[in-house]
This record gives C-alpha cells, structure tokens and sequence, in this order.
C-alpha cells in the first residue's frame, strides 16, 4: 500500500484554480521533497492529505479519505502545518500532558528527551519562547509521535540557520527510519538536498517534474564551461544557461560525464538551479520561479 | 526472532502490540475540557474577584453600621449568590463567543487538528464549560463565599456580646445551598444551553468580530418582526429563553429569587416543553458548529 495516492487531484478556491489535477504516488519509507513557488498549491495539497480541505478527485492517505476520517488518520499522521501554530497561552508541560492525554502512540518520555537537549523550560509559555525553541518544542512533539507519515509545511520559515540545521539533523538522526515516509515543502531547498529521496516540483496547482534523487544525481549535470568551448557545449543541448561572475553555467540531462568533463568543470547542480531551469522552461511559468 | 528467548514472551506482548492503542473518547473529552480551563483563566479567575470584592464590601458594612445587624440576614447572601452567578453567566457569553474563534484566530486550530481529536469532542468540549463547568464552578464559589460572610457575621457579633444562636438559627445554610445548586445546574446549565449552542456556533462560523454576528441578527429579526407585522414574538421568545422558566399560576405572589425557584419543582422543571425544545436547539447548534469546525481555516 502506498503511503498517499492520489488521482486528479484538484482544489478551487471560487474561480482560482489551486490544485489542478494531481497525480500522486508516495511510497513508504521517503522523504519527498515538494517544492514549488509561491501559491503553486503546495499547501492546499497537503491540507488535503491533512483533511484539512475538501477536494475533488480520489485520494487516500494510508489508506484512509483523510476529509471523512482525519480523526482517526491523524493516529498515525502527525504534521507541523506551519511555524508558530502552538498555542501561544500554553505552557511545555501543559502541552505535554494535553497530547500524552489524547495521543496513543505520544511517548512523553521521548519527548521529554529531546527537550532536555534544548534549553526550553517546563514552566515557560510557549509565548515566552523564541521562535526557533518553538519549532524545537512542536518538532519534539512531533518527534515523540511514532506515526507513519510526518507532514512538514514550511516548518522552519523565518529560523536561522543554526535552528535550521538542528532541525533537519535531529528528523535524520532521531526520528527517520526506513518504516516512516515525510512529505516537506521549503523554500530554502539547498538544505534539503542531502535530506530527500525523492523531489516534487510543483507550480501552479500542477506537478512539473517528479524525480528519485538517486535519478536526479545521475540524469543532471552541472558544468561551468571554459570560455572558449561554450559554443561546442551548447551544442549538446543545455536545458538551462546561466552566468555567474562572467563564466557560463549550463545544465545538462542525461549527457555523458566524460563528453561533458572536456568542456569544464563538472558537478551536481543544486535544487534550486534545476528549478529555475524546470519552472523557466515552462510556457509562461518563470514568474515566480526565482523566489 | 530466531533466539529462544525472544520468541518466549511474543504471545502475551504481540497481542498488546498488535492492537491499534486507542485513547478512550471521555479521556479525550476530559483533556479537552482542562485545556479549556488552561486557556480561558477568567472561567474561575472573575467569580473569583467578584467575590473577594463582595466579601470586602460586606466586612466594611458589618464594620460601618453595626444597626444591619439585627436586620434580616438573608438578603446579602442571595446578593452574594446573584452578583457570583451572573458574573458567571457574563464569562460564559464571552467565553463560547471566543471558543471556536480564538483558535482560527491564534492559528492554533492547526495544531489541534493534527490530533487525533475529532471536531465534535473539541465541540463538545466546548460546550461543557458553560453548560457543567462554570455553573459548578459559581456554585462551589458562591457557597464558599456565603459561608465566609456568615462566619464574618458571627465573628462580629460575638465580638460585640451578641449570640450568634439566632443568625445560625434562621439561616438554612444548607437548604440555601441546595437550592442554588439546583438553579445553577437547571437554569444556568440547561435552560440556558441553547444561547450556549448559539454562541457558539457563531464562534466557529464567523470571519470576524464574533460579537456583532452573535447579537446583530437578533436585533434585525425584531426590527423586521415589528415593522413588518407589529408584534413581538420573537422579543417575548428571548426573554422568556432569559428569564428562566417561570412557576405557573401557583406561584402568584413574587417573593425572593429563592422561594420562586423552591416553587419550580424538578419535576414542573423536567415537564416544561420549553426546556426539551431548548435542548434540541442547542443539539442542532453544535451539530452544525462541529460540522463549521471542520471546514474552518485559520483567519
């Protein structure tokens, strides 16, 4: 059984089209990153998995029609929908004791463990804290919660970089194992790229590109050619060409690494640059690729 | 699994494994009426204040004019009773006014509907601190405060060389109590649950400003009732829903709040249709408030 399957997925809000026929299979055990511009309908999507939304179409998440039976669906799925969604009157102990109460599968134990390697108090009030020991207290939560799929939208907007790397680094070490599946969606791409298995692109209500990373890392080359044999590299068809500080930078997919090697420097491109090229190469869709 | 001694203790503990563990629905419930508790202070905090400034208040009139203490006693006491129930009543309206609403406001709702807690518990949940909390809670407030002003009255008198034999004597402390337990629970509790049902359903439906849509349409129906067929049903219907249900003729004579209510009798109470009709309201009001919850988003 897949983790979530969906079949012409689609959501309008009025006239506005937010999720537009979506096709969606993710196995257990992945990390699928889900990235997309602004209002590409990443979040509707997964409020959708969530059954926070109706929606047209057929989707199942393990299983289950998560709109009709989010009660039960959210046993074993647990989410972070955004930063700074704890309830901002609640103390750490209260929210502990709330979710060991209506939680079967919370270990407060756990969770209680992972607190201890912060330095969030048991006393304080979640408004008490900074935002980034609040993404550490819902990520401890969430963390304790021995679910079979782990939703993360956005989950560590506006933290700096040091709670950002703690975040990602303690979901891989602590809570990741090969019986789970998660399903991100960031803006900030680079740090997820050694974190996913699979990537998603999505931009407006639809999926552009779908790949394993395993497939991204062998099919997409990155070369800054040498000045004088851009010509001959542009021979071999680049999907995307960009300058930095005067050198060419262009994107191969599935070209040879030797017969590339002889034009430059060769290397694997970023998400962020397979982006650009994948959202740029789309009819009228370069927009809001760059944000 | 191959090693003996993993394979010994499989039956008994496979069987608790393999059984999806499930948090009972009244646990649920229960945690859902604490946080409330947690979240909205003022449930206990304002009876709370009203009190202690009513028992300054009566300690300051025992000091200041010694002469009310051969009046009747009885007076200050349902005084006491009424201010601490109505203060009540007041965190009760703005409580289910804000119940639903806050959490869409505050964005919270995401975080509660990542929890396996279905949208009618967290309703119900809701419902359950105008309708059982805050009554109790007045209750239990109001009787410690009767009982405060009564050992404050016989302290002054026996400091002063009076008995207290007589202030014990006429006061039926407990029957008083009983009795207000009993208009809590019914009125404030029951009679009352469809403004609850109301308020609350406004709170998980509105946009904004849950106040002005809780109240507003009230006013416009009576406006519309009374230009356009110049009659008052639906003004008649609010305050009868308000007042509390009223003794028939048998109780013709006014008298305190006490001796009406002595006269409504469980079963006058429990056989008023108005009740039932009132409690089938309120059903349907969170029925549809729990199925809002659902579709509601963060504002």
């Amino acid at each position: 059984m897949a983790c979530i399957e969906a079949r012409g997925l689609r959501k309008a809000f009025g006239t506005t089209i937010a999720v537009d026929g979506v096709d969606l299979r993710v196995e257990e055990g992945r990390i699928l990153g889900l990235i997309g511009p602004n209002g590409a309908g990443k979040t509707t999507a997964l409020n959708a998995i969530l059954g926070l939304t109706p929606y047209q179409g057929e989707l199942k998440v393990l299983g289950r029609d998560p709109w009709t039976e989010r009660e039960k669906l959210m046993r074993d799925v647990s989410f972070i929908a955004d930063v700074a969604v704890l309830p901002r009157w609640i103390r750490v102990s209260q929210v502990l004791d709330y979710v060991a109460g209506v939680h079967p599968r919370f270990d407060r134990a756990k969770a209680e463990g992972f607190l201890a390697k912060t330095a969030i108090k048991r006393s304080s009030k979640v408004r008490e804290l900074s935002k980034g020991m609040v993404a550490q207290l819902h990520l401890a939560l969430v963390m304790a919660i021995d679910a079979k799929l782990l939703v993360l939208d956005e989950p560590t907007l506006g933290l700096d970089i040091l709670y950002r790397k703690q975040f990602y680094d303690s979901l891989l070490n602590d809570y990741f194992d090969r019986s789970r599946t998660i399903v991100v969606t960031t803006h900030q791409v680079e740090e997820l790229q050694d974190v996913l298995t699979d990537l998603m692109f999505i931009d407006r209500g639809r999926i552009v590109f779908a790949c394993s990373m395993e497939e991204f890392e062998s099919r997409y080359l990155e070369v800054m050619v040498n000045p004088e044999q851009v010509a001959a590299a542009r021979a071999l068809k680049p999907i995307h060409e960009r300058q930095v500080f005067g050198r060419s930078i262009l994107l191969f997919d599935r070209v040879d690494r030797q017969q590339l090697a002889a034009l430059g420097e060769v290397r694997t491109p970023g998400i962020a640059d397979l982006f650009v090229a994948v959202i740029g190469n789309q009819p009228s869709g370069a927009q809001g690729a760059a944000r | 699994m191959n090693t003996p001694s993993n394979v010994m203790p499989e039956s008994p503990l496979e069987s608790q494994v393999a059984a999806p563990p499930v948090i009972p629905a009244t646990r649920r419930l229960y945690w859902s009426v604490r946080r409330e508790l947690w979240e909205y202070r003022s449930i206990y905090i304002a009876p709370l204040v009203v009190a202690a400034f009513f028992l300054l208040a009566f300690l300051i009139g025992l000091m200041v004019s010694p002469a009310h203490r051969h009046e009747p006693l009885d007076i200050p006491y349902e005084l006491a009773a009424a201010l601490i129930m109505g203060t009540a009543f007041i965190v009760g309206i703005f409580y289910s006014l804000d119940a639903l609403y806050g959490e869409r406001r505050d964005r919270s709702i995401l975080f509660w509907k990542s929890l396996p807690v279905s949208d009618l518990t967290t309703v119900l949940s809701k419902f359950t601190i105008p309708l059982l909390i805050i009554p109790l809670l007045s209750f239990a407030i109001a009787v410690v405060t009767q009982f405060l002003m009564l050992l404050l009255s016989s302290a002054v008198l026996l400091g002063s060389g009076l008995s207290v034999g007589t202030l014990w004597g006429r006061m039926s402390f407990f029957r008083m109590s009983l009795m207000l337990l009993y208009h809590i629970l019914t009125v404030h509790g029951l009679w009352y649950a469809p403004i609850y049902g109301w308020l609350l359903l406004v709170s998980a439906w509105a946009p904004r400003a849950p106040f002005i849509w809780a109240f507003l349409p009230a006013f416009v129906i009576w406006g519309i009732e009374q230009i356009a067929f110049r009659t008052s049903y639906f003004l008649a219907m609010l305050q009868y829903r308000l007042a509390g249900p009223q003794p028939s003729t048998t109780m013709a004579y006014g008298g305190a709040m006490m001796d009406m209510l002595s006269a409504l009798t469980p079963a006058q109470f429990f056989s008023t249709p108005g009740l039932w009709i009132g409690l089938a309201i309120a059903a349907a009001f969170l029925a549809i408030a729990a199925r809002l919850r659902r579709y509601r988003e963060p504002i």
